[in-house]
């Protein structure tokens, strides 16, 4: 338990904790900056790891089973890390009414993974999106933070041999 | 900031875009910007810089224009609106500022999906560029903050909201100015004004595209709700999956801090009032009032029993206004204007106009803005332009996973609060997908219950128990195996969730089934007794396939 005042060493030199710890400063080392604060472990590192979740619940005064919790409760926050690409599929209602699931169907043969998987090689994550709010050019998919609409296997297919093509 | 300062800006601001005689608007809201709508802006910038108009013509990015469908859209000021514009046509657009327009990328705007719109909350989406404070101020922007401020007591606030007949836009259509007079009523140390811009209806992208398209009118809408409850801090909680959303909010807060129209003092009067941005994580239960305060908070979203209500106890204990972004947005206008204008639009207990996002399996898709009462059918075939593929229409949802299918039995039915409670749906927050005959109804509400399953809390057992009871029995259905005895079990559950689920999220979810049940019961039965989907959807091997 640290006490009050004292101020932890982040778990490593590595100079993204820097960002971690200021947002903590900025919450005023308070509980409530609990999720504003796993926000940045994620955009910083990509994934919450254990090591992350220990230190930002020491930092917080929060019991790690707390700060677990709240990592697996809400959708966006991932233990794992990614893959090189992601591929995300909306299953939002318009996109499901337009075939969104052919689209994660036919994904999940190719790659042979579930969503939220990556691909052994570490290549390729699948994952859905509970709505993007493009609805206007269902079924969307989003390319690595790109936005794809009106997607059909083919252009999916397309687009996967592409990243498989650059990477050879 | 006094008036005549503000409107100082707003004349310097429209002086110096009349010096420049023609604006080419390109939408760069998330539809348009998904369909690299920021390249044909890039190549139109680049293109008049090469032959020396810009002093002529400038290219501006501005919030959605609307047919979310057919772009990257492009506006000309006082001319035609370009569809599926692309890069290679910038030379061509502005070849046509001096002459006829380009036929081939011309976007007819005399369409009941232009010319049935009342715009209000809407009113400068695709046309100011949403990352400039000064353009929303040229626009009449802040002039109702302070004015109200300097001219209006909180009551006098309050009045007008309530006299406005304005009701939550969140779906549930509580009485806006009954809200803000409970929580001004209510003693705390501290008050506080929340901004819900966790739109999690999946379909739903109105909120999104009011903060992407016009971010400093849903600051205004808050900023006077604090002053007429007596509130002096503020969150907007919005969600992390809206990028775009939240680089433009924190740009508008930052420009309306410099201005002096946010932050300590605002105008000289001695009210304070601070906006905190709080992103969300991906949790649909977090729209809840009570599950969303949790999340503020750091904790885990799951709601409490009410009461008391967030307005007597809410954020850290105290009195607490949470509102939906198009309810603030609509603020601005209703005091500009007056409670009384705004409330003789729309419906005896409808007022104003409400946004839709309209989707799925109709013509135009995107984003609307009607009067309430104008009726499904409008919606559906004027507005949305009917069905395309020659194919007949089957049922329209609203309300999301809260919402019920609505057959075209319903389709005369007026759009206000009330009268889609009567056959099973509600407005929502303004989601609407409609479905043709390719679809499944029984697929239809699977899918809705899934939704619900995975997004349950957890915390009590009717909700959590219940939505998987349901979606294995949907599944059943799907899979064609299921009884009549299923079906009796289902409906049994529905009535379950719905009456003993601690929160919206359970108490609505076997919305969608119950729907279903009620208007297309003809396909529950060839899906139990005669082991067919007549859609075509539903076939014996879903089951092999979800497990493959």
């Amino acid at each position: 338990m640290a006490a009050q005042g004292s101020k932890l060493a982040p778990p490593s030199a590595d100079k993204r904790w820097k960002l971690v710890d200021a947002t903590m400063r900025k919450a005023g080392g308070n509980a409530h900056g609990l999720i504003e604060t796993l926000h940045t472990v994620q955009e910083a590192f990509g994934f919450l790891d254990e090591e992350a979740l220990r230190y930002v619940a020491l930092s917080l005064r929060v019991p790690l089973s707390r700060a677990y919790g709240v990592a697996t409760f809400y959708h966006f926050f991932t233990l794992k890390p990614g893959g090189r690409h992601t591929c995300v599929i909306c299953l939002g209602t318009a996109c499901y009414i337009k075939g969104a699931q052919h689209l994660l169907d036919s994904m999940r043969q190719t790659l042979n993974i579930a969503p939220g998987e990556t691909t052994e090689d570490g290549e390729v994550s699948l994952l859905t999106a509970r709505c993007l709010g493009s609805c206007g050019l269902a079924p969307a998919v989003v390319y690595d933070q790109e936005v794809a609409g009106k997607v059909d296997v083919t252009s999916l297919r397309t687009h996967l041999e592409k990243w498989a093509r650059h990477d050879s | 900031m006094t008036l005549e300062e503000l409107e100082e800006i707003a004349r310097r601001e429209q002086d110096s875009q009349r010096s420049i005689p023609q604006s080419v608007n390109v939408c760069v809201a998330a539809g348009c910007l998904s369909c690299q709508s920021d390249a044909v802006k890039d190549a139109l910038t680049k293109e008049v810089t090469n032959r020396g108009l810009e002093h002529q013509c400038q290219v501006k990015g501005v919030g959605c224009l609307g047919l979310c469908s057919e772009g990257p859209l492009v506006s000309v000021s006082n001319g035609p609106l370009y569809q599926h514009v692309s890069s290679g046509d910038a030379g061509a657009i502005l070849d046509s500022l001096e002459g006829d327009p380009v036929q081939h990328l011309l976007c007819p705007t005399d369409t009941p999906f232009f010319q049935r719109q009342k715009k209000i909350v809407l009113e400068n989406s695709g046309i100011i560029d949403p990352e400039r404070i000064e353009e929303y101020i040229a626009q009449d922007g802040y002039r109702a903050l302070v004015t109200a401020l300097t001219e209006m007591t909180p009551q006098q606030v309050i009045f007008e909201i309530t006299t406005s007949g304005l009701r939550g836009r969140g779906g549930a259509g509580y009485p806006t100015g009954l809200k803000w007079s409970t929580v001004a009523k209510a003693i705390g140390k501290q008050k506080f004004v929340v901004c819900n811009a966790d739109e999690g209806d999946p379909g739903a992208f109105m909120d999104r595209s009011v903060l992407e398209s016009d971010p400093h009118r849903v600051l205004e809408g808050m900023l006077i709700a604090a002053y007429a409850v007596g509130a002096s801090e503020g969150f907007l909680y919005v969600r992390a999956e809206y990028p775009l959303a939240i680089k433009r909010l924190k740009t508008a807060i930052r420009q309306a801090e410099r201005l002096g129209l946010l932050g300590a003092n605002i105008s000289g009067t001695g009210f304070n009032f601070h906006i905190e941005l709080r992103l969300g994580a991906g949790a649909f239960v977090c729209g809840e009032e009570t599950a969303l305060i949790a999340s503020i908070e750091g904790k885990r979203g799951t709601p409490r029993p009410r009461p008391p209500y967030p307005a007597m106890e809410g954020l850290l204990g105290q009195p607490t206004l949470i509102n939906n972004v198009e309810t603030f947005a609509n603020v601005p206008p209703i005091l500009r204007n007056g409670g009384a204008w705004y409330a003789q639009i729309g419906t005896e207990k409808s007022k104003g106009t409400k946004v839709f996002a309209l989707a799925g399996r109709v013509r135009n898709t995107g984003l609307v803005e009607v009067p309430m009462g104008i009726s499904l059918r409008e919606m559906v075939f004027e507005i949305g332009g009917g069905i395309p593929d020659g194919k007949k229409f089957k049922a329209v949802q609203t309300g999301g996973p809260s919402g019920g299918c609505l057959p075209s039995e319903t389709l005369d039915m007026p759009v206000e609060y009330e009268s889609l409670a009567r056959v099973g749906s509600i407005m929502g927050s303004g989601g609407m997908i409609v479905m043709d005959e390719t679809s499944c109804m029984v697929d239809v509400a699977k899918y809705f219950m899934e939704f619900c399953m995975t997004e349950s809390c957890g915390k009590c057992i009717p909700c959590r128990v219940g939505t998987y009871q349901m979606h294995r029995i949907l599944h059943a259905i799907t899979d064609l195996s299921a009884t009549d005895q299923d079906l009796k079990m289902l409906e049994e559950l529905c009535d379950l969730v719905k009456h003993a689920s601690l929160c919206g999220l359970g108490q609505s979810a076997p919305n969608p089934v119950l729907s279903t049940l009620k208007f297309f019961l003809a396909e529950y039965r060839a899906h139990v007794r005669e082991h067919i989907c007549p859609a075509g959807v539903c076939s014996q091997d879903v089951l092999e396939k979800v497990e493959a």
